[in-house]
């Protein structure tokens, strides 16, 4: 078989293998933005919360649905907007900080999401819910994961501002009223809504992975934020790619295959990227004049 | 007073709190239009937060700040250690022309002039040719300047500022410290947080000496008299944990 046979015909021949890769570079579009901003703002372990906080309201939409998208992801979306703005109201009005907070919430979403999908289906159904199934992509989760990606980049572009301020001075924001708490409201409810896209193709847990990796590979290739939404996006696309080739050609289950792959380059990045990377660190090269 | 009339800053019986503690304790006093004011005090006197409520950042938990027809977005606030995040890959010029804030707000657009006036503000802070470095290689005394550059910009009626010059070279101090001047010139209104009292007698007609209470507000040399100081010192060490309630009537 030629190299262009095995890069093009399993997108040529099967229709699930062609579902699967417009849902991953739609994903890919939408999460990476947004976790390029997790990582700015050191919260990257957050989208990981996040998708733990999915669960449970995935799980009462299976409960009532079974299987089925719109109950699921709307069920999971509701949960993670809970566990999102409790933490929040629990960081600001009591001593515990942000990330204490998501933890006890998250944890309790978790296990009770775990609780409710082993009471009422199997082991399989547990596996789907925690890693998907890209290669079971419905036109309806097309429909899901396009209008998320699309509702994204227009949301990013609206409160990129303050959203980029927020993450420099925040102070600074909060003294020019510039609606840090709007912003960061609605910024939540993007890595939510990516989140939950991601779900049905990925499944909660390998979501974060298409959202964080290219995300901080991208650190070491650009120098501006915008250099690194564009940067991560690229490489979370070259990851649903070739991730999706090896799943096929290897018979690997697809999410796990696509994140591993986003997971190398990652590690690739960040030992030889350009910038400040561990090569850089070793072998800086001769200083220059000034 | 030209076209910069800036109206008087009242504090009426003002106690701010934490956690029902006060840190500012029933303080009443103004801030004259276009004053050059020197906010000083022992550790733990309430100064950041009095300014913190100018820049309202906080609430009062008694009294009041009046701002007569001030708004909020009249006040420019420079916070102690601004906590800026240099690992943020942005250029000083990006930092600095956030300036512009109160023009372009969230979502206008950098116009050519706005870009000039941020390189104009840069020169003036003696960081000309910065533009496009990342704010993450400036140095401490550096990152200062540029700071200050962002408020020339904001042409702000009042501007705040929490201990300026801490940990900032003398050099910098200095050329900092005309720009002070210089606002105070253009009748803006001037309130600074400050620990060096030499500082203080050489360079701000008015200071207000607090310690938790007003110990003094008037003329520096009055204000930073022995007498006053010693009585400061003496008052900042009264911060209980069985405190009672307090009665003292509102003003």
């Amino acid at each position: 078989m030629s190299l262009a046979g095995l890069l093009l015909d399993p997108f040529l021949d099967y229709a699930f293998m062609r579902r699967a890769l417009v849902a991953c570079l739609a994903l890919s579009l939408g999460s990476a933005p947004v976790g390029v901003f997790l990582v700015l703002r050191r919260m990257s372990l957050l989208g990981d919360a996040l998708s733990h906080a999915i669960l449970p309201g995935a799980a009462v939409g299976f409960v009532f649905g079974g299987l089925s998208l719109w109950p699921m992801s709307l069920g999971g979306f509701v949960a993670a907007v809970v566990v999102a703005l409790l933490s929040g109201w629990v960081a600001r009005t009591t001593r515990l900080r942000e990330d204490a907070s998501f933890a006890g919430f998250y944890l309790i979403a978790l296990a009770l999401g775990v609780l409710l999908i082993s009471t009422h289906g199997s082991p399989v159904d547990l596996m789907h819910v925690l890693f998907g199934s890209v290669l079971a992509v419905d036109n309806d989760s097309l429909l899901l994961v396009a209008a998320v990606a699309s509702f994204t980049t227009l949301a990013l572009a609206l409160i990129w501002r303050p959203l980029v301020v927020e993450c420099v001075d925040p102070g600074f924001l909060k003294a020019v009223g510039g609606h840090g708490g709007a912003t960061h409201m609605l910024f939540m409810a993007l890595v939510v809504v990516n989140l939950v896209a991601g779900f049905q193709a990925l499944g909660t847990l390998m979501a974060v992975g298409l959202m964080m990796l290219p995300a901080a590979a991208a650190r070491f290739w650009a120098s501006s934020i915008e250099g690194m939404a564009l940067v991560g996006v690229l490489l979370a696309m070259l990851a649903s790619v070739v991730g999706l080739l090896f799943s096929f050609h290897f018979q690997l289950a697809s999410g796990p295959s696509i994140v591993l792959v986003a997971g190398l380059v990652y590690v690739a990045s960040l030992l030889a990227g350009p910038r400040e990377s561990v090569l850089r660190r070793y072998f800086p090269g001769q200083h220059l004049e000034a | 007073m030209g076209a910069l009339a800036v109206p008087e800053i009242r504090l009426e019986g003002l106690t701010l709190a934490y956690d029902r503690h006060p840190a500012v304790h029933h303080l009443s006093g103004s801030f004259v239009p276009g004053s050059l004011t020197a906010v000083v005090g022992p550790n733990g006197a309430g100064k950041s937060t009095l300014l913190k409520a100018l820049a309202g950042l906080i609430k009062p938990a008694e009294g009041r700040v009046t701002l007569s027809s001030l708004q909020q977005r009249d006040i420019a606030y420079l916070p102690q250690q601004a906590d800026v995040d240099g690992s943020v890959p942005l250029s000083v010029l990006e930092v600095v022309a956030l300036g512009h804030w109160r023009r372009m707000g969230l979502f206008g657009g950098l116009r050519g002039d706005d870009i000039e006036a941020a390189s104009g503000a840069l020169s003036a802070v003696g960081l000309a040719g910065f533009e496009t470095r990342a704010i993450g290689t400036l140095s401490a005394g550096q990152f200062q300047r540029a700071l200050f550059a962002r408020m020339m910009l904001q042409n702000a009626k009042v501007i705040l500022l929490d201990e300026p010059f801490t940990a900032i070279d003398a050099r910098t101090t200095a050329d900092l410290l005309d720009l002070v001047r210089r606002w105070h010139d253009e009748k803006r209104t001037v309130v600074t947080v400050l620990h060096d009292y030499d500082q203080v007698r050489r360079n701000f007609p008015e200071t207000l000496l607090l310690a938790r209470e007003l110990v003094a507000w008037g003329p520096t040399e009055d204000t930073l008299s022995a007498g006053n100081l010693l009585k400061a010192r003496a008052m900042a060490e009264s911060w209980r944990d069985d405190a009672l309630v307090c009665r003292r009537p509102a003003a």
